[in-house]
């Protein structure tokens, strides 16, 4: 015998779940499937289209300008996370010190994660393209003396250094709040075996935030490898396609470039290799936190 | 306790120096933005005090051009409609999906896998949805402001959902069983016992689905293209070609779409610090 209520309880629960995982397939998995779909076709967008079989996926590797695209997206992802890691967990390390003005500091140091990343694109564009250059004469650096997002060399650095300008705001709280669970009779042992410094960095605070570093990792990795409103702003892909990111390439050739099969099929590599580097990350990380 | 009272009296000021020095590196564009916003064009030398000096008149002329070029008050309201039905419809759904998931999930198996099929939505990233839910959403009649909202509602569904079943595995299933012995129905359970006990995780959520909500460009991009309407960060895309060079006019509408979400971290400042560190870590 299932009591009155019990069976309220599993008809309640039933109807939510329905209503939610209908409401995700379809406009989550659906489109999912369809995109895959599509990826076999040579569908521009509109009119009619026909079977190719697996000729996109073929051609992806082929292509250079994917190819491109998926070289500045890893480029700036690696680089982009090692800066952004070394960076936040030095200024957590100082913002978590005995410092004065704490809270208000931390304050000030997480105003770039709240801002949207298109309009402080704009506004670094304007400092790369204008003020920069101007600085760089008056110093006599050449290498600065010309907008750095007119060159075919330099113009990933200037999204690197904006997509770092704001995660790395948001990874200092996540080691921030990691720090704060190391316990202080753990320093306090460490000091009276006379471990400072380097050290005891080494040694006793980093193995024991390894988890808040792996999420920081993980979160890092994963949004570098999305960056769309830097590359929009900054250089719209250019100069002669040298900050295409995937996600930028996607939009841009699929929704209007006339390749919505086509670019279907790179979305689905991207998928794929988006699913994998968070899968290998995590177990990496997670081996690392089992030896400890 | 006494001995760590003293320690803490202690400022470490070259730490504290150095931060304070590093703050630059945050004001640095803001002020930028701020002194180009009040200046005219012919005040834009071609030296950095063309940049960096203070206008010679502080006038807001640039912000008011900046509100009628770019619909301000229209986009605003496109903004806050998008941002606030997203919170609420968050809060209301991915509450009671986290709720029915996961208690069921504790004794059904059927219900873990709907679990992790939801969570797993976490890895997809939006440009693979991009162009069939572009397809999708004009055959239903939803290219516009309705569609941006159900697809962030879907969108912020895996983390929010796992957000709220992480808190509710430490709050006793005993509260909810003596309702029910009382009469009461699930539903009515879950609002007047379970909502108002989730309430940490409603800040959390609606910090964390709010920020997402406000400074998102790429789904309105692509779903509200054809209504002609601008969310407030969409604006600044779609008037590049008006502001054309007269960047004084730009930096006066960048800002103009950068203070609404300062003034809200200044005022909630803790709880965003909390809701985002909350989000991440568990």
């Amino acid at each position: 015998m299932i009591s009155k209520g019990a069976q309220d309880r599993k008809r309640t629960f039933l109807i939510i779940t329905i209503v939610t995982v209908a409401l995700f397939f379809c406009f989550n998995t659906l489109p999912l499937i369809k995109g895959f779909i599509y990826s076999f076709t040579n569908f521009k967008g509109y009119g009619s289209y026909e079977w190719v079989g697996l000729r996109n996926y073929k051609d992806l590797f082929g292509d250079a300008r994917v190819g491109k695209s998926y070289l500045f997206t890893f480029k700036y992802a690696v680089v982009g996370t090692i800066i952004t890691n070394i960076v936040s967990l030095m200024l957590a390390l100082g913002l978590n010190s005995k410092i004065k003005g704490k809270s208000a500091l931390r304050g000030i140091y997480f105003i770039p994660n709240v801002l949207g990343g298109l309009v402080i694109g704009y506004i670094f564009s304007f400092f790369f393209t204008y003020v920069l250059p101007v600085i760089g004469q008056s110093m006599g650096i050449e290498g600065l003396s010309s907008s750095m997002l007119s060159s075919t060399d330099k113009a990933w650095i200037a999204i690197v250094i904006v997509g770092c300008w704001q995660a790395i705001a948001m990874n200092t709280i996540i080691y921030i709040s990691g720090l704060q669970t190391v316990p202080e009779d753990v320093y306090e042992a460490g000091a009276i075996d006379g471990v400072t410094g380097w050290k005891k960095f080494k040694s006793l605070t980093f193995p024991l935030i390894i988890p808040f570093f792996s999420i920081n990792m993980v979160l890092c990795m994963k949004n570098f490898l999305m960056v769309f409103d830097q590359v929009m702003a900054l250089t719209k892909g250019g100069p002669s396609q040298s900050t295409e990111s995937i996600s930028y390439l996607i939009y841009n050739n699929g929704m209007s470039g006339g390749q919505f099969g086509f670019q279907s099929a790179n979305a689905f590599l991207f998928f794929v290799v988006i699913v994998a580097i968070s899968v290998i990350q995590m177990t990496a990380t997670g081996k690392k936190e089992e030896q400890l | 306790m006494k001995k760590h009272n003293k320690q803490t009296a202690a400022v470490n000021w070259p730490i504290t120096i150095l931060l304070i020095l590093g703050c630059i590196t945050i004001f640095f564009p803001l002020y930028m933005a701020l002194i180009i916003a009040f200046k005219q064009p012919m005040e834009m030398t071609n030296d950095i005090a063309g940049a960096l000096a203070f206008p010679a008149q502080w006038s807001f002329a640039n912000f008011s051009e900046a509100m009628r070029v770019t619909d301000f008050w229209n986009s605003l309201g496109n903004s806050l409609l998008l941002t606030v039905s997203t919170v609420v419809i968050a809060i209301v759904l991915h509450g009671l999906a986290g709720y029915a998931i996961g208690r069921s999930m504790i004794k059904s198996k059927t219900y873990n896998v709907i679990y992790l099929y939801i969570v797993s939505g976490m890895f997809v990233p939006f440009a693979i949805l991009m162009m069939p839910l572009v397809k999708q959403t004009a055959q239903m009649g939803m290219a516009n402001r309705l569609g941006v909202i159900l697809l962030y509602v879907v969108f912020y569904m895996p983390l929010n959902m796992m957000l709220y079943k992480g808190y509710l595995t430490n709050i006793p299933i005993a509260l909810e069983e003596a309702a029910r012995v009382d009469g009461a129905s699930t539903w009515r359970t879950y609002w007047s016992i379970v909502f108002p006990i989730m309430k940490p995780m409603h800040a959390t959520v609606a910090v964390l689905t709010a920020m997402s909500t406000w400074n998102d460009v790429m789904t309105p991009l692509v779903i509200m293209s054809g209504t002609g309407k601008n969310t407030l960060p969409l604006a600044q895309l779609n008037f590049q070609t008006q502001f054309g060079t007269n960047y004084n006019l730009a930096f006066a509408s960048y800002l103009l779409a950068l203070i609404p979400i300062l003034l809200f971290y200044i005022i909630c400042q803790k709880q965003i610090l909390n809701g985002v560190v909350n989000g991440a870590v568990k």
